[in-house]
């Protein structure tokens, strides 16, 4: 553990002191008070006629506003978090000439990744932490719904999830920053990737569903069941589809399953009709529990082989 | 130096090959204790590596070294806890102040606030940067940079301090002040001091023994009066180390 504690305290006071943090920050603060605000505007003309609505205050966070809801906002642009505050980690320090400074003293290697690494957890635990504080105060004002236990269980679970995710692209950030000596090469090539999944995973799944399975239309309910297996795959490959699935059923407990409506066999589909009530917190982490463990092992991959990389690499080219 | 002056740094056969390209060819070499070794050669024959693989921070290909009888491969955390090392062109973190950045250097070698305190205080007065140490390091000088880089490597006061070109891009005058303060240190702190330099008649003032790299092999290494009969023929103060230097360069 040498030296990580004092890396580790020195990235976390540079995060705060900086400009990009207090941007980032100001930028997210800003689009989740309007999230929660729209929401909560749109929750109370939504509940005008039910009787006994269950789970108002989650709403909150699941519920579209004018574009978007807050979940769908975090998987968008979470990343961004990641990625801006984790693009010059290692490079910066190679070009200002400190790096070899920094490793010429009693400290083991991993100790400057790892402390760099978790000072932007941390970060980012402050940051989701912050957001889903500011909605709650708001939720409560604007809905005057006061969250119950279960509720409360599935925002922490959710905000577990969420950090989990942003941190995996922090990793891909830090990877970048150890693989590129430049600092600009290394901000777009992280940007290249976000926008590669977000955009062109689904593209692109669509395209080889219809490549793959040809007139699905036409050729009866095999082939409808087949283009729709193919494409839920491909879109798997992106973490945020691995994220949106994950925290599907934890946020909105009326939801029971993730897989679409084609997808959904007889039994499953008879107890979906039968049971219209919420799932248990318990039956609602089963049903996403793949996608967490995937998203828990991709993190734990990059960062894996970023230490790797950095550990191996020659000091000379440091 | 003592009569019995221990070998403080020595290196056996010491090579190292970057995919296949030889940078360091079988050096072997002795630095005293309290001594200053002046550590000659051309851009890229193979100093600065040699001193990352004494510091434990690059693997030798093959070969031994020893840093105070320990060795760097195996144990770099107590080696780099007992060298103080400035690199050529050294960087530092633009936003801290001196204080804070001799503060950083204390943390990350586990020093007692009490302890750091002190030492960054005395570092300060010791280089001159005691009336700018609430100064951003970004807003330093050339000079200055340099006298804080002396001041981080006095934090963790050292047995033994590498000098990679710690006068590089310097003035005449910081050159001298920094010449001045090398061999001050020698004297007062005991520390031995292997100081790499192309300012051969500075090198020639303060150093007590020399060693001449091309190549990435050692092709001399002495008291530089004997490396000058040996090599010029000459006696004693009637030489300059640059004639010694360019006899070897242009044999090589």
């Amino acid at each position: 553990m040498h030296g990580i504690t004092a890396i580790f305290k020195k990235e976390l006071a540079d995060h705060f002191s900086s400009y990009r943090f207090m941007i980032l920050f100001a930028l997210i603060a800003m689009v989740s008070l309007i999230t929660a605000y729209m929401a909560g505007l749109n929750i109370r003309q939504d509940l005008a006629g039910i009787a006994k609505p269950q789970f108002v205050f989650l709403m909150l966070f699941t519920a579209q506003g004018a574009l978007f809801s807050l979940v769908q906002f975090v998987a968008f642009f979470g990343p961004l978090i990641g990625l801006i505050l984790g693009f010059d980690t290692i490079n910066r320090e190679r070009n200002e000439g400190t790096l070899s400074k920094l490793l010429s003293q009693p400290i083991f290697r991993d100790a400057v990744i790892n402390g760099k690494f978790l000072a932007g957890v941390v970060m980012i635990t402050i940051m989701m932490v912050s957001i889903i504080l500011v909605i709650t105060g708001l939720g409560l004002s604007m809905v005057g719904v006061v969250p119950g236990a279960e509720e409360i269980l599935r925002i922490l679970f959710y905000l577990v999830i969420s950090i989990v995710y942003v941190s995996f692209w922090l990793g891909v950030a830090i990877l970048f920053s150890i693989l590129f000596r430049s600092i600009a090469t290394s901000a777009l090539a992280a940007l290249a990737v976000w926008i590669f999944f977000s955009f062109f995973v689904s593209l692109g799944a669509t395209v080889a569903a219809n490549a793959l399975a040809p007139d699905a239309q036409e050729s009866g309910p095999e082939a409808v069941v087949r283009h729709a297996q193919i494409q839920k795959a491909f879109t798997l490959v992106s973490p945020m589809q691995l994220y949106t699935e994950g925290t599907a059923t934890i946020i909105d407990p009326l939801k029971k399953t993730t897989r679409s409506i084609v997808l959904v066999g007889p039994m499953e589909r008879i107890s979906l009709s039968r049971f219209s009530g919420p799932l248990p917190l318990g039956q609602s982490i089963i049903v996403v529990f793949p996608y967490i463990i995937s998203l828990i092992a991709i993190t734990v991959i990059c960062f894996a082989v970023s230490y790797t990389v950095f550990m191996r690499q020659e000091v000379r080219s440091v | 130096m003592g009569k019995q002056a221990q070998a403080v740094i020595e290196t056996d056969a010491l090579t190292k090959k970057y995919n296949g390209e030889v940078a360091v060819n079988r050096l072997s070499f002795n630095v005293m204790e309290g001594e200053i070794f002046g550590f000659l050669g051309p851009n890229g024959a193979g100093k600065t590596t040699t001193l990352l693989m004494l510091l434990g921070l690059t693997e030798p290909t093959s070969g031994k070294a020893r840093v105070l009888g320990i060795n760097p491969i195996r144990e770099p955390i107590k080696v780099k806890g007992m060298i103080g090392y400035l690199p050529e062109n050294t960087g530092f973190y633009n936003d801290l102040n001196a204080s804070q950045t001799l503060r950083f250097i204390a943390d990350l070698n586990r020093l007692s606030r009490e302890v750091a305190d002190e030492r960054i205080e005395n570092a300060l007065t010791m280089v001159g940067l005691d009336s700018e140490a609430e100064k951003k390091v970004g807003a330093y000088s050339r000079g200055m940079r340099q006298r804080l880089g002396i001041a981080e490597l006095l934090i963790k006061e050292p047995q033994v301090a590498f000098l990679d070109e710690p006068t590089l891009g310097l003035d005449p005058d910081a050159t001298n002040w920094m010449m001045e303060l090398i061999a001050q240190l020698c004297k007062e702190k005991k520390m031995t001091v292997l100081l790499s330099s192309h300012l051969l008649h500075l090198v020639q003032r303060v150093c007590h023994r020399v060693g001449i790299m091309i190549n990435g092999a050692m092709v001399a290494q002495g008291p530089m009066d004997q490396l000058a009969k040996e090599k010029l023929g000459i006696g004693k103060k009637k030489y300059t180390l640059e004639e010694i230097y360019m006899k070897y360069f242009r044999e090589t």
